[in-house]
């Protein structure tokens, strides 16, 4: 077996743009929690199995859009095996505010509903009922026995019919708020926002060339393999246990304690390992219900979601429409932007409209912009976060029209977007100016690359490229650090590990005293074992959690340097600490930190580092650029990806596998995004393709080996320069893609999925007509 | 799911006993693939599955002069795609053998179940139908014959009465200079189900410059009910020239022949114009395959395939 340590796996090209070389930082070590997910020892919710555990069922509804006349579970109760069922009437009916989920937030009342219906139901596969039995079997046959009388109303599954003022209302006491304000008027509009910056009508009516597009996307999900699970419980004394797979414990101990109304001291949430989240695990769905049942039966109560499950009833990400117009100057300068974006929340308000207009212009430096945004409600299940949410919906717009932009000004799409990209200093429609960015160096890098400086030839073969953006986010994080007596650390942090964060976590504490990787021991706590930490998304965590353990490594060095200094009977201003040595000033003594940390029991017991962080500003943002060769098949309209090449800008690449790891799948699932994936509806209003066969993933044998190069430009607002990275490689592929494959068949394309069906139409319809 | 009794009985016999004592509520299991979904999906819900691997007679796989092509119904796919015979004289099957489910899939599933299945996107059943095979069926009044193309009644039923089973699918040897392919649309390159397919099999005569065809047979999956038997295409063929003229006639008629609904794989629109390209590359496919040439499916080319006369 291989122990921890150096590796000589082969990785991209690093382009480096100033940032320092490390020791530990920038190398690539095994994961500290590879071996057992590897031998399938990791545990998992799934694995969970505990002293009279009963399993857990749900009720789903079969309908998109009905009221609930009544609910009858005297039967399925009457079965034998059963202990218990629970509808929303088990459920607090306390009127409460709106919690923030840190990437997302949640009105109480909302909340309470998606996890068990009240008066409606929203969306086919929302929660009606949870049963409690003996076995998983049981629990499943006492569900046909519950007897739910349903009226039936009309489904509204798109945002554009949710806006019409004729539309069914899926909520009677959703108002529209317009700009800050509720305006009173009864719709399925949510939310409208807006941001403005400069005069943008006579910005246009001063232009030189002028280009638009308008936009559909369908309804995607993130298709992480590992279903959500929840266990709980609910002990006599009122406290609740929840082991679960969840993307922040914390998050999800706010969610229960708010959603169950009891204080949040009382719930202990124990994250498992995680088989993938890309945002859909921050919302809770099963862990409630679990709990309710666990009340009542004073049993620990199991929960799995089905595949099915997953897809009908946990959040995908919204569907939209977007226009963008955009217009240049004659020398291609951009003067003038606007954007009108409608995002599908799903059943329940809370699309991500505001990171949607913060992104919509973000790549670039216009001095006249507006962008309308609305957060609508449809009958789908309600939308949850997925990698960059909001961020790739308007991307590929943007994108298209820089595309005919640079054709009407005749120059290189790269060259177009370089001569308008923005930079420190350059302000944001929403108002944010940038500090340090890489946006230019990636694009720089893009059309200096191989990839973009290689021939693509042959017939319905063409090349696109893109760039997008995601801003990234801070928030709060805890680290404690334990000294073992053999010189190796024991490293607890908060932030559920999807992404490798272990291990990119544990290298910046082992940069930072100088140890290796290996002699680090980290670990995820439970909500009791470590101070409160915000949720894993906003690609925060090796930006912020790692920020907390430089803090806890120099909170140790100090300690550590104290102890010497007791050791030596000297000062602790007296001893320094460099390359792993303590060492007086005067170099009579030295111990290194291996030799020191046996000595810890003699000068004071035990050396407990300790940090916590809380960065507001300085978080940098990410761009992520991609150059894409396709080749269309001209008779059926299918679509090969010859060649992708994605660069994006990490600050410093803490782990460059784990880096190269997020920029390729984020590309794979932009792909998907791009070409087959979608949610397909009946008229009724019920997804027609709940299985990963007929929701159609890219596999392994739809990829080319995905290129990356890494461009580091660092972050002046880090100890180590890093941005978060695993984000904005999902936000330019579709736009990508799709100007590759307009280039390969001279069409206009203008609604994702890219199907061959599609790109068959467009491909007939951009023949010129006979003559004759 | 529903708890039923489990039988694995070793002789035709008794597993017709089997059947018959439960009739609609018996279920016979072979590889499973699609059986045991549909118990958890609730689709069935038997109280007796009677496992047929135990029975020699629809174990074996056979390939003779005399006899033909003989599969008996429980041969997993991997079995059927690795016979030297089989690949030699029926290309078209391990065309389609190979891209049912995935490989840990085709270590269970047979064409036996994919038939009884009888979903109207089955990859073997046009390939079947192309190269004539029958079903040999057994049931409490003895042994009985069903041409392929009249084995599948509609989504998801066959023509077996209670208390029968398949016990083999045979056809015969193919004649010389002749050739099968079958292919599928899927928008991705594995793991799928067909939009739209397409099986061809075809007889050549004439000189090698000025070749003819003296039959051809050509079906379809997923554009109908059932799969879908040709017969007016492929007659259509009979003693013409083999040029992309006569081709293209063929796969128009097949295109008027089909009759896809619209639904999440695929519009119905766009699965007719897929009958066209696709009867068109499965006659060529097979038309090359009779003179001798090499050409590879799906799996071989990783779903880039060429299709033109030489």
């Amino acid at each position: 077996m291989t122990d921890h340590g150096e590796t000589t796996r082969k990785g991209g090209e690093i382009r480096n743009f100033g940032t320092q070389t490390y020791k530990v930082v920038g190398t690539r070590p095994i994961r500290h929690d590879g071996t057992d997910k590897v031998t399938g020892r990791a545990v998992y919710g799934g694995d969970i199995r505990l002293p009279g555990m009963l399993y857990g069922q749900i009720l789903r509804s079969p309908h998109a859009h009905a009221r609930i006349q009544r609910i009858d579970t005297s039967r399925a109760e009457a079965l034998p095996g059963v202990h218990a069922v629970v509808t929303a009437a088990d459920l607090p009916d306390t009127t409460g505010g709106r919690i923030d989920l840190g990437e997302g937030h949640a009105d109480t009342k909302y909340m309470r509903d998606n996890i068990l219906a009240g008066d409606k139901v929203l969306y086919r596969g929302h929660a009606v009922a949870g049963v409690a039995a003996v076995s998983l079997h049981v629990a499943e046959e006492a569900l046909a026995l519950i007897d739910v009388d349903y009226e039936l109303l009309e489904p509204v599954i798109d945002v554009e019919t949710a806006m019409k003022d004729s539309a069914p209302l899926l909520h009677e006491g959703l108002t529209t708020t317009e700009l800050n304000e509720d305006t009173g008027r009864k719709s399925n509009i949510a939310m409208h926002i807006r941001h403005e910056m400069g005069d943008v009508q006579q910005a246009f009516a001063g232009a030189a060339h002028v280009a638009e597009a308008e936009i559909r996307t369908a309804t995607v999900h993130q298709g992480y393999i590992e279903p959500q699970n929840g266990t709980a419980s609910w002990s006599e004394d009122g406290q609740l246990t929840i082991w679960t797979s969840t993307q922040g414990s914390f998050t999800a101990q706010k969610q229960l304690a708010t959603i169950l109304d009891i204080p949040v001291s009382k719930v202990r949430v124990i994250p498992q390992e995680i088989g993938g989240g890309f945002g859909g695990k921050i919302p809770v769905y099963v862990e409630p219900v679990a709990a309710l049942l666990s009340r009542k039966t004073a049993h620990p109560v199991k929960i799995i979601m089905t595949r099915a499950d997953v897809f009908e009833s946990t959040g995908p990400t919204p569907g939209s429409y977007v226009r963008v117009k955009m217009a240049t100057d004659a020398s291609g300068k951009l003067v003038a932007s606007e954007a009108h974006i409608a995002l599908e929340a799903g059943a329940f308000p809370g699309a991500e409209i505001g990171a949607a207009a913060m992104c919509v212009f973000s790549c670039y430096d216009i001095p006249h912009a507006v962008v309308d945004g609305y957060d609508v409600v449809v009958n789908k299940p309600k939308s949850a976060p997925y990698r960059a949410p909001g961020a790739t919906q308007v991307t590929w717009p943007v994108e298209k029209v820089m595309d005919d932009l640079a054709r009407q000004l005749g120059k290189d799409p790269v060259a177009f977007r370089l001569d308008n990209a923005a930079a420190e200093g350059t302000r944001r429609v929403d108002g944010i100016v940038y500090p340090r960015i890489g946006g230019r160096e990636c694009l720089e890098v893009a059309r200096d690359s191989d990839h973009y400086q290689s021939e693509l030839s042959g017939p319905y073969r063409g090349r696109g490229m893109a760039i997008g953006y995601w801003f990234n986010i801070g928030l709060k994080s805890a680290v404690t650090a334990s000294v073992n007596a053999d010189g190796t650390v024991h490293l607890v942090e908060g932030s559920t590990d999807i992404g490798g964060t272990r291990t990119s976590v544990a290298m910046q504490f082992a940069e930072t005293l100088g140890l290796d990787a290996a002699d680090i021991y980290p670990s995820v706590g439970d909500t009791s074992a470590i101070g409160y930490t915000d949720v894993t998304g906003g690609s925060r965590v090796t930006y912020a959690t790692g920020w907390a353990a430089y803090e806890a490594a120099e909170d140790v060095k100090r300690q550590m340097i104290e102890r010497a200094a007791i050791l030596w009977e000297s000062s602790a201003d007296q001893v320094e600490y460099s390359d792993g040595v303590f060492k007086t000033r005067d170099g009579s003594k030295s111990a290194d930190f291996k030799q020191l940390a046996q000595k810890l029991e003699d000068t004071g017991g035990p050396v407990v580092g300790r940090a916590t962080v809380h960065p507001d500003t300085g978080v940098g943002g990410s761009f992520a650029v991609n150059i894409v060769d396709v080749e269309v098949d001209p008779d059926t309209g299918k679509v090969d990806i010859l060649r992708f090449t994605v660069i994006q800008d990490a600050g410093k690449a803490i782990h460059p596998s784990y880096v190269e790891g997020q920029m390729q799948g984020g590309s794979v699932q932009g792909i998907g995004w791009a070409l087959n994936e979608e949610y397909a509806y009946t008229e009724e209003g019920r997804m027609a393709n709940s299985t990963f066969l007929d929701y159609r993933m890219p596999t392994s044998l739809d990829l080319p080996m995905i290129e990356t190069i890494i461009v580091e430009v660092p972050n002046p607002g880090h100890p180590y320069g890093v941005r978060g990275v695993g984000e904005a490689s999902i936000a330019p592929p579709p736009a990508a893609v799709a100007a590759a494959v307009e280039n390969a068949t001279g069409t206009q394309l203008n609604v994702l999925p890219l199907r061959p069906d599609r790109i068959i139409n467009a491909m007939e319809d951009s023949i010129p007509a006979a003559a004759g | 799911m529903r708890d039923f009794e489990y039988t694995a009985p070793s002789t035709l016999r008794e597993a017709v006993k089997l059947l018959s004592e439960k009739g609609e509520a018996a279920r016979v299991l072979a590889g499973g693939t699609d059986l045991i979904v549909q118990l958890r999906a609730r689709r069935f819900q038997p109280e007796r599955v009677v496992d047929v691997k135990n029975i020699p007679e629809v174990n074996e796989l056979s390939v003779s002069p005399r006899k033909g092509l003989r599969i008996g119904a429980a041969v997993p796919c991997h079995r059927i795609y690795a016979d030297e015979g089989v690949k030699e004289q029926f290309a078209g099957l391990t065309d389609a053998s190979m891209i049912i489910g995935g490989i840990q899939i085709q270590g269970r599933a047979s064409l036996g179940g994919n038939l009884c299945n009888a979903s109207p996107s089955a990859d073997s059943i046009p390939a079947l139908i192309a190269y004539g095979a029958e079903a040999e069926v057994i049931g409490p009044d003895g042994k009985r014959k069903i041409a392929v193309e009249d084995f599948c009644t509609g989504p998801g039923s066959n023509a077996l009465k209670p208390g029968e089973m398949l016990v083999a699918i045979r056809m015969p040897l193919p004649k010389n200079n002749s050739g099968g392919h079958y292919l599928r649309f899927i928008p991705r390159n594995e793991m799928d189900i067909a939009v739209v397919g397409a099986g061809a099999f075809v007889e050549l005569g004439g000189r090698s410059k000025t070749r003819v065809f003296k039959s051809a047979r050509i079906a379809l999956a997923a554009v109908a009910p059932t799969p879908l038997l040709v017969a007016e295409a492929g007659a259509s063929l009979e003693g013409q020239p083999v040029t992309e003229e006569t081709i293209a006639a063929a796969a128009a008629i097949a295109q008027e022949a089909a009759r896809p609904i619209s639904d999440m794989r695929g519009p119905a629109e766009y699965r007719r114009h897929l009958v066209g390209v696709l009867t068109k590359r499965a006659l060529i496919g097979a038309v090359k395959r009779a003179n001798g040439e090499f050409v590879p499916n799906a799996v071989q080319s990783n779903g880039h395939p060429v299709y033109q006369l030489s």
